[in-house]
């Protein structure tokens, strides 16, 4: 079968993959750790702990603030010290629950075991409450509640689940990881989502530069059994696991400008999910570890990374970990190296999404703005179809009708113009200013109606 | 260390490193202008280069006051063409006058680099066109390296058509009397400076379309519509318009539709409108050669589709994700 690929736009940067050999290793625990209230897309959670108590591993320290939110859960044993504000890795001030280490009890009900349950409970509000109950949210990128997201509104009903293994960023390893490591439970956890969807076919995707991850997720597919289900080989193409570009790939279907994947019948997870998935249904363990990639290319070969982490440790201690950040590193991201937030603190803690620490050197450095050629270059790699140079005059001349007209509202923000501007106009920077521009007018518009 | 927003890193390719791509592409087509034009053809080129990457410099810093407004690069690439575009017996300080007009009229005067709207080397061309008529239609051959066999001095192959036609003559009495075919023209007959090198332009501009500097939408619109039209209006009347092959390997076909109408700046976005600035150039260029006055009309067809550029664009975009 011919590989697949979105229909428009994309790049193709160097691929990086520099810890895709390294396995998967446990972090010791730090002394303290800093649970973050926002580790989630919604509302932030609101602390269910006082100072001074005393919490077990996996015991529920916050609850949902709201509809869009989620539970969150001690990742250590030990006394709550204290519940504020810290900087986040942004530099923002989030509420952290700060709590001092001692041991690792895990709280009572959690399944320890390492053997694989592939039996699935039959009870669809069963599953999606451990899913809510254990905190889970998307591990791609978004962090958007899971629970939210399995349960379409009436009316709309899934054709295909579509599991993202395709790792589309450069240098990142974790999905790569686990797809190796814990193949069986990501394939048991796809099997769940696709009961809690109305068993609907579930399609899993991973790009062409993963061949290991191909052949064992094909081989587990086929060793477990489960119906409608298979493993799709995609093109290595950025950004292939971007939601609305992976729909068109897999199902050559477009999601409407300013609609959800589940109206042309798609719900996109991502393998981290579908992982975390499997771990709250079957083990009813909370989502309080991910695996992250410390790499770049200024870092020695010996010292690439993938880590098991829990959710609270601080940056520092895990780079601390991993030998220290090379003295040449000009900047550190923590994510893909084209969508990921550049660490303005490193004494931030971990939260449920993140992915990695990146080291970067020289090449990251911004060159001088130089005036447009017209090259088009952007418009040919904007994977939405926009006119990136164009959208960056508008926005300089404020014109936001225009503005919207041109879509700047449908910017995914995957930098691909940025990415391949040969003039080094800082494309996405405008952009994004536009977009929240326009954004703040359509809202505006809607409340009134 | 850096702080700063998404993406965090960037591709290898850069405006000087496209138009170092450009240069490379047009080095067959110099090299042949140099073996058959000789020495006069190489002090037009070196006056060209070095009067436009001058001259931008000596703007930017001294009139405009801005010099990171200079790109020595593209402006090397302007002095290229134009050399390509002039005979080589072109007095040195036509190719001066030239090289201001290009980089001062056509390019700095409305901002610089990116900022133009008629392509820089072919407005020089048309000024020097219409100003020294004399020097710009002279094509002599007798100094090039390689001596040519039926060296024709003087006169382009399409002026002698234009002439012969104008007084009377039909198309094949002119072939005979001058001795012009097909295999003729592309070999070594006169055109502008590149002109005769047909193959060394072609070989260019895949090498561009390979480095994915260039699309082919616009060459192929173009030399599909001239292939078209001079198609049918030679099958109704051969002995009064000339056909598909003397059209597309004479004049400055080549040369305009492969790197002249393909400038970034001064053509549309879109593969579309490429498609629409391409066919309006081939229709043009030949009513230009059927029923105009001048021997030849490319210049003309991409300056005056140039001015269509901005609505061009207006009218087509992209194909959107999710939209119909």
């Amino acid at each position: 079968m011919a590989k697949l690929t979105f229909s428009i736009g994309g790049i193709h940067p160097a691929d990086s993959k520099l810890a895709r050999d390294c396995k998967i290793e446990v972090l010791p625990l730090p002394p303290k750790v800093y649970v973050s209230m926002f580790q989630h897309l919604g509302a932030q959670a609101k602390p269910v702990v006082a100072v001074g108590d005393k919490v077990k591993t996996g015991q529920i320290i916050a609850e949902p603030g709201g509809f869009i939110s989620a539970y969150v859960h001690s990742p250590v044993s030990g006394t709550v010290k204290a519940i504020g504000p810290r900087k986040d890795l942004a530099g923002f001030n989030v509420v952290h629950i700060e709590i001092d280490v001692e041991g690792d009890e895990w709280a009572e009900g959690i399944d320890l075991s390492p053997e694989l349950v592939t039996a699935i409970p039959e009870d669809r509000e069963f599953i999606l409450d451990r899913i809510k109950m254990c905190g889970v949210v998307g591990l791609g990128g978004a962090t958007f509640p899971t629970h939210v997201k399995l349960n379409p509104p009436p009316g709309k009903t899934a054709e295909c689940l579509i599991l993202n293994g395709t790792e589309c960023e450069p240098y990142l390893t974790s999905d790569f990881r686990i797809l190796l490591e814990r193949t069986d439970e990501i394939i048991v956890g796809a099997a769940i989502m696709q009961k809690v969807l109305g068993g609907c076919q579930c399609v899993i995707g991973i790009e062409e530069n993963k061949p290991e991850a191909i052949a064992a997720a094909r081989a587990s597919v086929q060793k477990l059994g489960f119906p409608n289900m298979r493993v799709a080989v995609l093109k290595k193409r950025y950004p292939q696991g971007g939601e609305k570009q992976l729909i068109d790939a897999v199902m050559h279907r477009q999601v409407k400008s300013g609609g959800l994947p589940i109206d042309v019948g798609a719900v996109v997870q991502n393998v981290g999910t579908s992982l975390a998935v499997y771990e709250a249904v079957q083990k009813n363990r909370p989502l309080i570890t991910n695996v992250m990639t410390f790499t770049g290319n200024i870092v020695p070969a010996g010292r690439q990374k993938n880590y098991l982490f829990r959710i609270g440790m601080p940056l520092s201690f895990i780079a601390e970990q991993a030998g220290g950040v090379p003295e040449v590193t000009v900047k550190l991201v923590s994510g893909g190296p084209m969508m990921g937030k550049a660490i303005a603190n490193l004494d931030a803690a971990t939260v449920k999404g993140t992915s990695s620490i990146l080291c970067l050197g020289e090449e990251t450095r911004r060159h001088p703005e130089t005036p447009c050629i017209s090259c088009c270059r952007c418009a040919d790699a904007c994977p939405m179809g926009l006119e990136p140079f164009l959208l960056k005059k508008l926005y300089a001349v404020g014109d936001t009708a225009a503005l919207e007209q041109n879509a700047v509202q449908d910017c995914i923000e995957c930098g691909c113009c940025q990415y391949s501007c040969p003039a080094y106009v800082p494309l996405l920077d405008n952009i994004r200013m536009a977009k929240a521009q326009v954004m703040g007018i359509i809202r505006a518009r809607n409340a009134k109606k | 260390m850096i702080v700063s927003p998404s993406p965090h890193l960037h591709s290898p390719a850069s405006t000087n490193s496209i138009m170092r791509d450009v240069i490379i592409a047009l080095l067959p087509a110099t090299i042949v202008m140099l073996l058959f034009y000789g020495w006069a053809s190489l002090l037009v080129l070196a006056v060209a280069c070095v009067g436009c990457v001058g001259l931008e410099y000596a703007i930017a810093r001294w009139l405009m006051h801005k010099p990171e407004l200079f790109n020595g690069w593209s402006a090397g690439v302007t002095g290229l063409l134009l050399a390509l575009n002039l005979p080589p017996t072109t007095p040195w300080w036509v190719v001066v006058i030239g090289a201001l007009v290009a980089i001062g009229v056509a390019k700095m005067s409305f901002g610089g680099l990116g900022q133009n709207l008629f392509n820089p080397a072919i407005t020089a061309r048309v000024f020097l066109l219409i100003s020294f008529p004399v020097y710009m239609t002279d094509w002599d051959l007798t100094g090039g390296f390689i001596s040519s066999v039926d060296a024709i001095s003087g006169a382009t192959p399409l002026s002698i058509i234009k002439e012969g036609l104008m007084s009377g003559m039909t198309l094949d009495e002119i072939m005979e009397v001058n001795g012009i075919n097909a295999s003729t023209i592309i070999r070594d007959l006169g055109g502008s400076g590149g002109e005769i090198s047909g193959l060394a332009l072609v070989a260019g501009f895949i090498y561009l379309w390979i480095r994915k500097v260039v699309k082919p939408w616009i060459p192929l619109s173009i030399l599909l519509t001239v292939a078209l039209i001079s198609g049918v209006f030679h099958a109704v009347n051969p002995q009064q318009f000339a056909g598909m092959e003397i059209n597309i390997i004479s004049g400055g076909m080549l040369l305009g539709a492969l790197f002249m109408a393909t400038d970034y700046v001064t053509s549309p976005s879109s593969k579309w409108g490429g498609v629409i600035f391409g066919v309006g150039i081939g229709v043009i260029v030949m009513m230009i050669r059927y029923f105009g006055s001048y021997p030849e009309g490319m210049s003309f067809a991409i300056l005056i589709m140039n001015c269509f550029v901005p609505l061009i664009n207006r009218a087509f975009h992209q194909k959107k994700y999710g939209r119909a």
